[in-house]
């Protein structure tokens, strides 16, 4: 086993544990965090097959972004946790029956391919030195997928509006301001000049207050 | 130097991961979001391994694009959840009835 392989597989054994306490962790908080690492995981793997932007796209876009929205929806929710608990006995043993015949099924897929089993993480051409993962990348997104790159800016700019018209509530009781009346608002409005005769100062401090006033 | 078939098992065990907490958290539409979330990462693990064994950039551009979608797909599934908890005060799957479906 070389080098390689023992990292390869450190990282896919804490993926895989993690990923196995996202979805049985008794706290969502918790598996949100297991998320968070299964993705640290699966990003050192990406970088391990040579996919140096993926890996740390993955890092910033999911743990950065994604998870954070996870999270914050999670705290901002008030859920019930010993409800949500309920009935998970029950549906353990169908979905543990169904992972397993997926797993047999795909590994038996693999298994029964080709003989020799192909390498990856060689002296590949894409990963060669002298150009980088990331300059290759950027140099066929701007070039030959430039239309779906700007599809995906799209896609993204349509998530932004809808994420936002969806959770956008309108409150009777809120009040707003009207910018066009703010605008229109003439100073008969809002100042009214009063004429009143200057008085004679007084020793007695009382009536003077309320005559201010 | 690592054989293909290493990240491909890895893949599916991570994908029958995520088919399974699908089944297990049927009270919680969240940790239904995260189950989604781990099945794409092994799909784009089996994305990178193949780009990387074909010698082709185009499965690290779908990957790209795969990362685009999902982020999407989390703030309007997210959005979504928020908008049912407020109206149900629940995130139970067995609420999500209103259709009669």
């Amino acid at each position: 086993m070389s080098v390689l392989e023992a990292i390869f597989f450190l990282f896919a054994t804490v993926l895989v544990v993690s990923a196995f306490m996202v979805i049985t962790a008794r706290n969502p908080v918790h598996s949100v965090l297991f998320l968070v690492l299964s993705f640290f995981n699966g990003a050192a793997l990406f970088i391990l097959a040579g996919a140096e932007f993926l890996g740390f796209t993955l890092i910033l876009v999911y743990v950065g972004a994604v998870m954070v929205l996870f999270l914050f929806v999670l705290m901002m929710l008030d859920i019930n946790l010993q409800r949500m608990r309920e009935g998970i006995l029950n549906y353990l043993p169908l979905g543990a029956a169904i992972a397993f015949v997926l797993v047999v099924e795909m590994a038996m897929a693999l298994s029964t391919g080709s003989g020799g089993a192909p390498v990856i993480g060689g002296d590949s051409a894409l990963g060669g030195p002298e150009a980088g993962n990331t300059t290759l990348l950027g140099r066929v997104l701007y070039s030959v997928y430039l239309l779906p790159f700007e599809v995906a800016a799209l896609v993204l700019l349509v998530a932004l509006i809808a994420a936002i018209a969806l959770t956008l509530r309108h409150r009777p009781e809120t009040k707003y301001q009207v910018p066009g009346k703010q605008v229109q608002v003439r100073r008969e409005d809002r100042v009214r000049m009063v004429d009143m005769p200057a008085e004679q100062r007084q020793p007695t401090t009382g009536e003077e207050k309320s005559a201010e006033s | 130097m690592i054989p293909l078939s290493y990240y491909l098992v890895l893949g599916a065990i991570l994908f029958s991961i995520g088919v399974m907490g699908i089944f297990l958290n049927r009270k919680n539409v969240i940790t239904i979001l995260m189950a989604i979330e781990l099945i794409l990462l092994a799909v784009n693990i089996n994305f990178i391994a193949f780009s990387q064994h074909l010698n082709n950039l185009a499965g690290q551009v779908f990957v790209f694009f795969i990362l685009t979608v999902a982020a999407a797909e989390a703030a309007v599934g997210l959005a979504i959840l928020v908008l049912f908890f407020r109206n149900k005060r629940s995130i139970d799957v067995d609420d999500i009835n209103s259709l009669n479906g």
